[in-house]
């Protein structure tokens, strides 16, 4: 495939794996193995049974007919909302859950934004009986208490990260600081195609799973695998990976991805990485990110914490400068709009980062006889606060 | 001959190496700090440029850093900084920081402004071995700046043999898996893995670092090495000073002691 990752690491200009020598043994031992273990046959058998009964997977490809009769083209929706734990983040923490356990780990660690990935991750390490610390921005755990006490109720230690900005890049950190303290037992599970090589291809292909239903639910609905546009969601961009990866070398394919705006690419209130950022390197990657003119990283805004990262994995940076992906951005009010539209037409809930992905279809001009598919990539429980507020605002 | 070599072909026990961060505690201490070490006989010194997210450093240098960057700090101030012949001829200044920042600032234009303000290395934690020599190995070399790589107790043998046969001036000896920061004494561990390394009669020599906090703890990471370098501990230091010049000697005298 042309946009499979190299030797090295990189995917065209980026990736690579910038990171310090105390974390070199455990990161090369995961570049040693990650592909045997991943293509075990008993591997496989382990992981696939689980999606299935534990996840819940395949999950439904659904034709939103409402919305298909409202933007005048053919909708189908790739319901990753209906996973267990109520988003894709399980495909990846399941994978690499049992990848932990083949390398002999014992001690669990994420890192979380809004919470989705450290729910996750909390689950499968319930599920395996190892034990899981989180860490999470101090500003995060006070605006994200449910998946707070989500993740305590099945036995993780949730640390809250004081540095910095106090979210989801610092948290981030603070994940690699404790590697860094803890190199011989513990594995770090990353929620998205971010990070130092192996980790954005490894966490690309363990959500490689959602492009791969969508190729076969396809078929058997409409007769042909590949459809005209995919949009998904990008913050880190592990959804997007996901609902891409089949599709990457079918050129016919058009691939949308869409970043938060927030309250407008230009207000300074923004996480629109392919237009904001420049290239650099953040958490151990070389990818385009968000910085000041001297290289310090900035934070960045959207409504939805889920997209509130500072840069984009490296397989994204790559498919921006090539052109091979278009990348859309879209601000909290046409996200929160695209989000009660769907309720209304679909009676669906979406996760406020999938509704960003809903938003562009407002933009898009497909034909009447086009096929779309959104990746739905999560449900909308967590946003409920959000969503009312908001409802509450537009009607005083 | 680079200064570092010098450094080592005069004096090879008891080599004194304090880091401290660029632009704290105020944005114009840098170069005061930088000739009081000098004045107190400091053998070599790390300048810090901050980072705002420094992945291998613990409490106190992250808070450093953060103050740095508050103040005003960047590359390019901290190379006005060090314009006005801070740095003499014959003392081994190195920069110490993270690859971004100097990316930002271009890395040709950053090896050759601090070759030219006579700058004799550098250590980026987050440019490992396998990057640096397949991007930016030539240019350094150009510049004859040294690139200080990092071995930790995890680190195997051979990638020992390996990152000695791609060194030049030292290498800086991690002496527990940790981030920077002081721990309070030298376990019995460390020392075992400090005598692994010295046995194995590297090249380079060796400077061991992270959690050198004391007299105590320097004196211990000397017997196994040509010295050590002392970081968090310094910086800590001189995070209440009212009187730079005071508590820099202060500091000193007594690591020395």
């Amino acid at each position: 495939m042309k946009f499979e990752v190299n030797e090295h690491g990189y995917y065209g200009n980026y990736g690579g794996a910038y990171i310090p020598e105390m974390l070199f043994p455990n990161v090369q031992e995961l570049k040693e193995k990650y592909l045997l273990i991943m293509n075990d046959a008993s591997f496989k058998e382990e992981f696939d049974l689980l999606l299935k009964d534990y996840v819940g997977r395949p999950s439904p490809l659904y034709y939103a007919s409402r919305l298909s009769v409202h933007y005048k083209t053919k909708i189908y929706l790739k319901r990753e909302d209906l996973n267990h734990t109520g988003a894709h983040k399980i495909n990846n923490t399941l994978g690499q859950i049992l990848l932990a356990k083949r390398l002999g780990k014992t001690r669990i660690i994420a890192e979380t934004g809004a919470g989705q990935h450290g729910v996750a991750t909390a689950t499968v390490c319930a599920l395996m009986g190892l034990k899981c610390i989180v860490y999470m921005g101090e500003i995060d755990i006070e605006r994200q208490a449910p998946n707070v006490a989500r993740m305590k109720l099945l036995g993780a230690e949730v640390i809250p990260a004081t540095s910095g900005s106090k979210t989801l890049k610092d948290a981030t950190n603070e994940a690699i600081r404790d590697w860094i303290n803890n190199p011989v037992d513990t594995y770090y599970i990353i929620g998205s195609v971010v990070g130092p090589h192996p980790y954005p291809d490894m966490v690309a292909k363990f959500q490689s799973v959602i492009s791969e239903e969508i190729k076969t639910q396809l078929k058997e609905k409409t007769g042909k695998e590949d459809p005209d546009f995919v949009i998904a969601c990008v913050g880190g961009g592990s959804n997007a990976a996901g609902a891409f990866y089949h599709f990457l070398d079918s050129g016919n394919v058009k691939l949308i991805a869409v970043e938060a705006a927030g309250k407008g690419v230009d207000s300074g209130h923004s996480a629109a990485t392919s237009i904001l950022g420049k290239p650099g390197i953040i958490h151990g990657s070389k990818t385009l990110l968000m910085q000041t003119f001297d290289g310090q990283i900035t934070e960045p805004y959207s409504i939805s914490a889920g997209l509130d990262y500072p840069g984009v994995g490296p397989i994204h940076a790559h498919l921006f400068e090539t052109g091979r992906a278009t990348f859309a951005s879209i601000t909290d009010e046409e996200a929160l709009e695209a989000a009660y539209l769907l309720c209304e037409l679909e009676g669906i809930i979406p996760a406020l980062e999938s509704a960003h992905a809903f938003a562009h279809l407002k933009y898009l001009n497909a034909k009447p006889d086009e096929i779309v598919v959104i990746n739905l990539s999560g449900r909308g429980d967590k946003d409920l606060a959000t969503y009312i507020r908001h409802k509450d605002l537009a009607n005083e | 001959m680079n200064k570092l070599n010098q450094l080592f072909s005069k004096k090879n026990k008891n080599i004194l190496s304090v880091y401290f961060t660029a632009g704290f505690p105020k944005l114009d201490d840098t170069a005061e700090i930088l000739s009081e070490l000098l004045t107190n006989g400091v053998d070599m010194i790390e300048v810090g440029m901050p980072f705002s997210d420094p992945l291998a450093d613990g409490a106190v240098i992250q808070r450093s850093s953060e103050q740095a960057l508050q103040n005003g700090m960047s590359i390019a101030k901290l190379f006005d900084q060090l314009k006005n012949n801070s740095i003499k001829s014959s003392s081994a200044v190195l920069l110490m920081g993270y690859l971004n920042p100097v990316l930002q600032y271009g890395m040709e234009k950053f090896c050759k402004d601090a070759s030219g303000l006579g700058i004799s290395g550098v250590i980026i934690p987050d440019l490992p071995l396998h990057e640096y020599t397949l991007h930016y190995k030539e240019l350094f070399e150009k510049y004859d700046l040294a690139n200080i790589f990092l071995i930790t107790p995890q680190t195997s043998e051979s990638r020992i043999r390996l990152i000695d046969d791609c060194s030049s001036g030292f290498i800086y000896v991690v002496s527990s898996a940790s981030t920077t920061g002081a721990k309070g004494q030298i376990e019995q561990s460390q020392e075992e893995y400090f005598e692994r390394i010295r046995s194995m009669n590297l090249k380079n020599p060796l400077m061991i670092g992270f959690g050198i906090s004391d007299s105590k703890t320097f004196t211990k990471a000397c017997e196994y090495a040509n010295g050590a370098i002392i970081g968090s501990a310094f910086v800590k230091a001189l995070s209440g000073s009212n009187d730079l010049k005071a508590s820099v000697n202060k500091f000193i005298t007594e690591i020395r002691n």
